[in-house]
């Protein structure tokens, strides 16, 4: 108990430093953070060492290490060539395509544990519309969707970029809220979108709002982007709004979710795809607008590297091991 | 001020739950119960002001769509698994349910997951039309759907239980199993990536939004 | 009664759905409207039911002081707390700046969040003590972990320019090659197995042959 709370009061006192006593942000130039990689990779290869010779480290280092990775990162100056992906491209080049003053529906189809990931896309997919003046009609299947996508908009709004703009709710870009039902709802909006949303967000009534008072069903929707953690998600939407009424979609999900998408994607029945974090960085980049997603990918690749050492360790371990283990039963035989 | 609240509030709960690390603590179970608690009030407001008050009593009162009256009753039957004696009579709106998903789900996976996928599966190597280039794509394109249409043939082979595999069957599960192999490869890959993210949001929040240390 | 009647509605509403995949017109169009917006209600119950009975475990186990109890009274007084205040700011309950918003912001958005971040922990460590290439398959799965793990981050890029390798090869074409051919046969693979056996077992529920939903008795 009294461990406990000597961790408790040692948390406490970091935390009470960070906040009171560090007041400027740390940045750490090229040279310190090249040496801070080497002393990593060195104390990785002591590690390495220490397994083969038998010795696993215990579950704690890793998760330190991975603390490191992914911490440290945010304080480096480290550039890093991106490569956008032929899925990322296809997307965008769909996304410019359509004319100013298009219909584009974008679900929101995920909560807070994945807005790590996909509200980069929201944020970088909203930046892009708002630049090519496209009409944005904002959805959720699930609930915490919609008030993620107020906070989307709001962070674009509030960049200096689109000050200038004069972007109105209402005409330019709707959110209609969440609608539970799962697919049955998107099953409902490919005869009348109407039907599922009364009322926007807000409480305003549907018809009173001059951007979707004319939109019918997905036929007078010109395109449609959905970010999806799950179910329901882009599974659904390709299932019923895709496949059964020719809506074109482009899809922004999880990295868990993104394998599943590429069959999809080969068959046409998806424009488009951002995989995770990266998709995100990758979209951050064709748009030119540098955001999260690119900033994040240095503690992406730094996290990647030490998972993929840590693989690395456990497997030579395991090798060495065993052949150390096999030499002697062969010297008796 | 009550975002400066808010913080370290935020800060307090994610630390909380980080502590689990260290070991299962006090701070730990106090937050799991929060999230519990909460979470569980966000459902319960969430689909009681978007349902019950957007959808059914707007429904009957102000459009007058009396219908959705069998819906409420149904969705009170589900209610009735609180009460033992009549806890059977669920079965009724759940049977509802597992008829709806079944009906649903029966053509519409049929024909994207299954339909679809074949149909884009197999690729003419040929263009069929006289006067269009011989092939239908480029080399590496080509290639590529043969491995796609060989992958996925061995690999549905493999799925194919009813006949054991051995010979030239098991040859093809055999192929099979390596794509799925490499299938989940890939997608571990993705999770680490997806874990990662998280936890890079969360450490962004603790060192970025609350204690403003990055630059 | 307790069997019969389930099986029916089952049926029905299954054959109408069916039905108006291939005739989207009056009356199926109407019953198809009917019974989703019946299905968003009774969802709406089914978790109301999920909360409740989570209220019903805990209130037991403060009752019978079982083993952590006062944690449970936290689960009740949050749940109070977030649903009076949901309650009382009415429709708008989610618009910025309510209460509800700042709970949502501030205490459900870290605790959700940091939950699934947890992960990442787990993973490296388990990637250390037990993703081993014990036999050809565990490679196979290894290495193309290992590619996509490198090829979809910058840094596996980076190495391949220091290095002079040609572009063909870097990792994140290799990768790229990787989940647009392999990940897309063996996804689709698994794809086409698992919707023939959701038709199928959907055919059975709908024709009354698979009753498990219904339970014993």
């Amino acid at each position: 108990m009294l461990k406990q709370i000597l961790v408790y009061a040692l948390i406490l006192a970091l935390s009470l430093i960070g906040y009171f006593v560090i007041t400027e942000p740390i940045i750490l130039g090229p040279t310190a953070s090249m040496v801070i990689i080497i002393l990593i990779a060195l104390v990785l290869l002591y590690i390495l060492v220490r397994t083969i010779m038998g010795s696993f480290v215990g579950r704690r280092t890793v998760f330190t290490f991975v603390a490191i990775a992914v911490i440290l990162p945010f304080f480096m100056t480290v550039d890093q060539p991106i490569k956008v992906s032929p899925e990322v491209q296809q997307l965008y080049d769909a996304v410019m395509a359509l004319r100013p003053g298009s219909k584009v529906l974008v679900s929101f189809d995920y909560d807070p544990p994945s807005a790590p990931e996909l509200q980069p896309m929201a944020e970088s997919f909203f930046a892009l519309c708002i630049e090519r003046d496209l009409k944005i009609i904002i959805m959720g299947l699930w609930p915490q969707g919609p008030q993620q996508a107020d906070l989307a908009m709001q962070t674009i709004l509030r960049e200096e970029a689109f000050a200038g703009k004069s972007w109105k709710y209402g005409t330019d870009y709707v959110n209609l809220g969440f609608q539970s039902g799962n697919e049955f709802v998107i099953q409902r909006m490919g005869g009348e979108i109407g039907s599922m949303f009364h009322n926007d967000f807000y409480g305003t009534p549907y018809d009173s709002l001059p951007l979707v008072r004319n939109i019918k069903n997905f036929s007078n929707i010109d395109f449609s982007f959905n970010l999806s953690a799950g179910y329901p998600g882009s599974v659904e939407w390709v299932q019923v709004a895709v496949d059964r009424y020719g809506l074109k979609m482009g899809a922004g999900n999880t990295a868990v979710q993104a394998p599943q998408m590429y069959p999809y994607l080969r068959a046409g029945q998806l424009t488009g795809l951002l995989g995770g974090l990266n998709g995100a960085a990758e979209f951050e980049k064709v748009t030119g607008r540098k955001a999260k997603g690119t900033r994040f990918m240095v503690s992406q690749s730094f996290s990647h590297v030490v998972v993929i050492a840590f693989i690395i360790i456990g497997n030579a371990a395991f090798f060495l091991g065993e052949k150390r283990r096999k030499k002697p039963e062969g010297e008796t035989s | 001020m009550e975002q400066q609240i808010g913080l370290w509030v935020g800060a307090f709960l994610t630390m909380g739950i980080i502590s689990f690390l260290y070991k299962d603590n006090p701070w730990y179970k106090l937050t799991e119960a929060i999230f519990v608690g909460i979470s569980a009030g966000y459902w319960f407001v969430a689909l009681f002001w978007d349902n019950i008050v957007g959808k059914f009593w707007i429904g009957v009162f102000d459009r007058g769509d009396y219908y959705l009256l069998v819906g409420a009753v149904l969705g009170l039957l589900m209610l009735m698994r609180l009460a033992p004696k009549i806890g059977w009579i669920s079965r009724w709106p759940l049977s509802f349910v597992v008829g709806a998903i079944s009906g649903f789900y029966l053509l519409n996976y049929f024909s994207s997951n299954v339909m679809l996928q074949v149909q884009s599966t197999i690729m003419p190597l040929f263009s069929p039309q006289f006067n269009d280039p011989l092939f239908t794509s480029s080399a590496g394109n080509i290639i590529s759907n043969l491995f796609i249409a060989g992958g996925t043939f061995t690999g549905l082979v493999y799925f194919f239980f009813s006949k054991e595999h051995k010979g030239a069957f098991g040859g093809a599960a055999k192929i099979g199993i390596w794509v799925i192999m490499i299938t989940f490869g890939a997608s571990f890959g993705y999770t680490v990536m997806s874990r990662m993210s998280l936890l890079i949001g969360r450490m962004y929040f603790i060192f970025g939004e609350w204690l403003n240390l990055i630059g | 009664m307790r069997r019969e009647i389930p099986l029916l509605i089952t049926g029905i509403v299954g054959v109408v759905f069916v039905i108006q995949y291939f005739i989207p017109h009056y009356p199926f169009n109407q019953l198809n409207n009917w019974f989703s917006d019946w299905f968003s209600i009774i969802a709406a119950c089914a978790i109301w039911l999920g909360a409740l009975n989570l209220l019903k475990v805990s209130a037991n186990k403060i009752y019978r002081k079982r083993e952590d109890w006062g944690f449970s009274i936290v689960i009740i007084v949050c749940f109070l707390i977030i649903t009076i205040i949901g309650f009382a700011e009415g429709e708008g309950f989610r618009n910025i700046g309510t209460k509800f918003d700042w709970l949502y912001q501030y205490v459900y958005t870290p605790l959700s969040s940091t939950m699934f971040a947890l992960l990442a922990f787990f993973v490296a460590s388990a990637s250390y003590r037990a993703f081993r290439a014990r036999n050809f398959d565990a490679t196979l799965l290894l290495v193309a972990a290992f590619l996509v793990m490198i090829g979809r981050v910058p840094v596996g890029d980076a190495i391949a320019m220091k290095l002079h390798l040609p572009l063909s090869i870097y990792p994140s074409e290799i990768s790229s090659w990787i989940m647009n051919v392999f990940n897309t046969a063996g996804q689709r693979a698994i794809m086409i197995g698992i919707a023939l056996g959701i038709v199928s077992t959907s055919l059975r529920v709908i024709l009354g042959i698979e009753r498990a939903h219904l339970g014993g008795d």
